[in-house]
């Protein structure tokens, strides 16, 4: 089923098993989502079913229940080490950016004091080219600056697979497995391989409206809405993906608030 | 947002949105000169082909009425980054998916402005196909040839040239000719005949999906054509196996060797040989998770593990190949190249190179060509390469190197240069004018035999109880390597094994007494080390050796040396913590500039980067770090089946009588 994603799956074990031989310490993000799930999967074929660093969950204590029930499931199931670090509450965020972006600053804060806290110098992350136009600009080894920012005006040249993996004492890098990666190839990847994921992607009826509903990016409850479809199992999705044109974040309001609030994100150190 | 249609859009006849049709992807580069409509032509691509996400274009349309255009700026889709809004240039490379009917495509979207090209690179590297934008009024122009070049030196063979704006030049057949014959006779001159050459108008839409009805004249393929016309690259199968290691894990007791196939097929069962160091081994299992029994064979592009019916030295570098048609062996190659770094290259420079996952330093001999990519011609200057231009040099190795070059293997036949932390430049490998050395590689004296021992090393250990070994400590001055070494040799004589420490003091006044300290010197003292241990180790003895011996290719011979017998024993601890310790008062005096090439200090410590065991100086204490090495060490020279092989046993009987 779906042959070619064998090759997409080759190419984030490559990514993965070179981070692991270059990077040390490491760690990786795990925000329960469908991405960085399928991620977790890679990981385990490239290590043979093992988790060889920590995972890292920024929690802003406003996932929604179902993402920490589901994470406590699968930590059980696959006997995972996964590092639950506090992000700083939002006062303490800048009161210029428009409210959504300020709370999403949130997680911006929380991976800088965890980098100081573990001394972590390399973060695996599940992002995608295609969920976004900065993100599609992104390098598979990705520096940061020692206050962790993006320079995204001058990034290292990345060719033939080889990455820039040594950098100043201070500086840390972002690693990203699943650049390569569309929406709908994690959902044809994680129906193919069996990989578990969180029931808020199904739809289910609204109480209030009675349309049905589903989320189709789960991030905080304050700054993420569910968008309206009646696709209640993996395959509909499929089909849904295949044929729908809407924006993947259109349930994420920090993306639109202003023309450059996704960039002043990415640049200050967001996922 | 407005929906309003505030901007006027060219309309065409619209695809249907395709699907995604699930099959395997083809990667396509969109090149050119500044502004001849790159990324325009991709928001084209999109538009037409309704692969844009909904809300888009009205979101497109309302920016560019803000910012007072009157026509929909398509290039928007992509130039995602507020720097590149407002000065309206690609900056980074991009890349944006859509589907015809035949099959997915990824657009990679790179920056035609000079100061970008190694982003222009980093995107064109990836591609499998590419597309040649020219503007049809301004014609070719300097970095339509210098990407043309780079096609072609990146090894692109599928090029399809499109002469866009022929809005602004009245749709005129001539004007057409014109740019087209230019355009193909520089391509040309560096070997690629473009099978299309296809007059467009990005921002009207015609002849790239539809045919519009401005240039009738024209009675080629549209460019969605050409693009399904375009295949896949073939893996190379049928090439000879490469299998550059990558990593090696130790889980559960298993020695499990991973990496990426880059050609030919591995099978389970195969006689494999390891590149440079030419040991052979036959491969048990490949390792694949979930468990897959039935897993016997993997393909090129496949990343995959392996298990070996012996325990060779193989470690991150290492080029697998079948015993027959392994890759060459050479100190020295030449190499076509871009540079990209603000410092030159210079003759003399040393740069590290990667291809695979091989990592060696090579010194530039020789500059033998500095191209100008606007007519082609030899630059007279060759004293050094300068950012941005090509060149032709010869590099030359400390060491001999397993060598593809890139007409015999296209992905191990290429290189990458570090300069410092960064990637400075890559190029393709060409052995034209040098020899295989591999039938070379023998002792330098053709007069040496070893002789025949009637003893051997397994007959000697049943005898002494213990099999010998090197146990090998590296580690930063103050990580505790003779502390360690002298109590872990007391407890294991306690225990009756025979055991020796060799170290500096007992080294460097007799055997080693006419060496100093310079990095070469200093090399000279590991491999005499390295020898003299496994001669130890194979007269039976516990050989520890405790020595910073900071940089890997030295430890690497010491390896070599004792064969199987040699355990790395890596003693972590961070530089802070031993110059806090500083026994003997030697950090002191490096920081104080009173010793010179002090490691750690200024002269650096090549961490090992697989080590057979790691001991944890810096937060443990010493009696604790003695007994996991003594447990370690038991358990690499226990005679486990040497034991109770009796049959050997009566062969030593013989050998006495």
């Amino acid at each position: 089923m779906y042959k070619y994603l064998d090759e997409l799956e080759a190419k984030s074990v490559y990514i993965i098993r070179e981070a692991y031989n270059r990077v040390d310490p490491m760690c990786m993000l795990w925000s329960i989502g469908k991405d960085s799930t399928a991620l977790l999967w890679l990981v385990r074929k490239a290590f043979l079913g093992r988790v060889p660093f920590p995972l890292v969950l920024l929690d802003t204590g406003m996932e929604m229940q179902e993402v920490y029930d589901f994470r406590d499931n699968l930590i059980k199931e696959w006997d995972l080490n996964c590092i639950n670090h506090m992000c700083p509450p939002e006062e303490e965020m800048d009161q210029t950016l428009p409210p959504a972006t300020r709370s999403a600053m949130r997680k911006t804060e929380g991976l800088k004091s965890l980098l100081s806290e573990h001394n972590f110098k390399g973060v695996i992350a599940g992002i995608r080219r295609d969920e976004q136009g900065l993100r599609a600009k992104e390098r598979v080894f990705s520096p940061r600056t020692i206050d962790g920012a993006w320079d995204f005006k001058d990034q290292p040249p990345e060719f033939w697979d080889q990455y820039k993996t040594e950098f100043p004492e201070g500086a840390h890098l972002r690693i990203h497995p699943i650049l390569h990666w569309t929406e709908l190839d994690i959902w044809r990847y994680t129906k193919r391989e069996n990989i578990p994921c969180c029931d808020l992607y199904f739809a289910r009826e609204d109480k209030k409206s009675g349309k049905m509903m589903r989320y189709r990016s789960l991030g905080e409850k304050n700054i993420t809405f569910p968008v309206e479809s009646p696709a209640s199992n993996i395959e509909e999705i499929i089909h849904e993906l295949e044929t729908t044109n809407t924006s993947e974040r259109a349930g994420r309001s920090m993306d639109k608030e202003t023309e450059d609030s996704f960039e002043r994100l990415r640049a200050a150190g967001y996922m | 947002m407005s929906a309003e249609p505030a901007i006027k859009i060219v309309k065409q006849e619209k695809a249907k949105r395709k699907q995604s049709t699930g099959k395997q992807q083809l990667r396509v580069v969109i090149v050119g000169h500044v502004d001849h409509g790159k990324s325009t032509l991709i928001g084209r691509l999109l538009y037409d082909t309704d692969s844009l996400p909904e809300g888009k274009v009205e979101e497109i349309q309302a920016i560019c009425k803000r910012r007072g255009t009157d026509v929909v700026e398509w290039s928007f889709v992509l130039d995602a980054f507020q720097a590149e809004r407002d000065q309206a240039v690609t900056i980074d490379s991009t890349q944006i998916w859509f589907s015809t009917d035949n099959r997915d495509y990824v657009i990679i979207d790179a920056p035609g402005h000079r100061e970008f090209l190694k982003n222009m690179i980093s995107g064109a590297a990836a591609a499998d196909a590419a597309i040649l934008v020219v503007d049809g009024e301004e014609g070719v122009q300097e970095q339509t040839r210098r990407h043309a070049y780079l096609l072609h030196l990146l090894g692109l063979q599928q090029i399809a040239v499109v002469i866009n704006k022929m809005d602004l030049v009245k749709n005129d057949p001539e004007a057409y000719d014109k740019v087209a014959r230019d355009v193909k006779d520089y391509l040309a001159t560096i070997g690629i005949s473009p099978r299309f050459i296809i007059p467009i108008s990005a921002r009207n839409g015609d002849m790239i999906s539809a045919r519009g009805k401005n240039m009738g004249w024209y009675n080629g393929k549209t460019l969605i054509e050409v693009l399904d016309s375009f295949e896949n690259a073939a893996l190379p199968v049928s090439r000879p196996l490469r299998f550059p290691v990558q990593d090696v894990y130790r889980f559960q007791g298993k020695r499990i060797i991973v990496g990426r196939i880059e050609s030919g097929i591995l099978r389970k069962g195969d006689r494999l040989m390891f590149s440079p160091g030419n040991e052979e081994a036959t491969v048990t299992s490949i390792e694949v998770w979930p468990e897959d029994e039935d897993k016997v064979e993997a393909r090129p592009g496949e990343a995959i593990g392996i298990t070996l019916d012996q325990r060779l030295f193989v470690e991150r570098g290492h080029i697998g190949s079948h015993t027959k048609n392994p890759p060459m062996l050479s100190n020295v190659f030449r190499a076509s190249i871009f540079w990209l770094s603000q410092k030159p290259l210079k003759v003399g420079n040393s740069y590290k190179i990667r291809y695979g996952s091989h990592e060696a330093m090579v010194t530039v001999q020789s500059i033998d060509k500095v191209i100008d990519t606007q007519d082609l011609a030899d630059k007279p200057d060759r004293k050094e390469v300068k950012r941005n231009t090509v060149a032709e040099i010869t590099l030359r190795a400390r060491d001999l190197l397993p060598i593809d070059p890139y007409t015999d293997n296209e992905r191990l036949g290429r290189i990458v240069m570090y300069d410092g932390y960064d990637i400075s430049g890559g190029g393709v490998i060409s052995m034209e004018g040098y020899a295989d050395q591999r039938r070379r590689k023998q002792p330098k004296s053709e007069n040496i035999y070893k002789v025949e021992h009637l003893l051997n090393h397994d007959v000697r250990a049943r005898r002494a109880g213990h099999r010998g070994g090197v146990f090998w400590f590296t580690g930063l001055s103050g990580s505790g390597k003779s502390t360690l070494a002298m109590a872990v040799e007391k407890a294991l004589f306690e225990k009756g094994y025979a055991t020796y420490v060799l170290d500096g003091d007992n080294i460097r006044h007799g055997l080693n007494r006419d060496l100093g300290f310079s990095p070469k010197d200093r090399s000279e003292n590991i491999r005499r080390i390295g020898h003299v241990a496994a001669l130890m180790a194979d007269a039976g003895l516990i050989v520890l050796s405790a020595f910073i011996s900071p940089y890997r290719a030295d430890r690497r011979r010491a390896r070599r040396a004792a064969g199987e017998k040699y355990n790395e024993l890596y003693l972590a601890a961070e530089l802070e913590i031993c110059e806090k310790r500083d026994p003997k008062g030697l950090y002191k005096k490096a920081r104080a500039g009173e010793i010179k090439d002090f490691t750690g200090i200024d002269s650096p410590y090549e961490k090992p980067e697989n080590p057979e065991m790691i001991v944890d100086t810096a937060h443990q204490d010493v009696e604790t770090c003695v007994e996991q090495i003594v447990a370690y060490i038991e358990r690499q020279i226990a005679l486990g089946d040497l034991a109770d092989e009796e049959q050997d046993k009566d062969q030593v009987l013989d050998y006495v009588v």
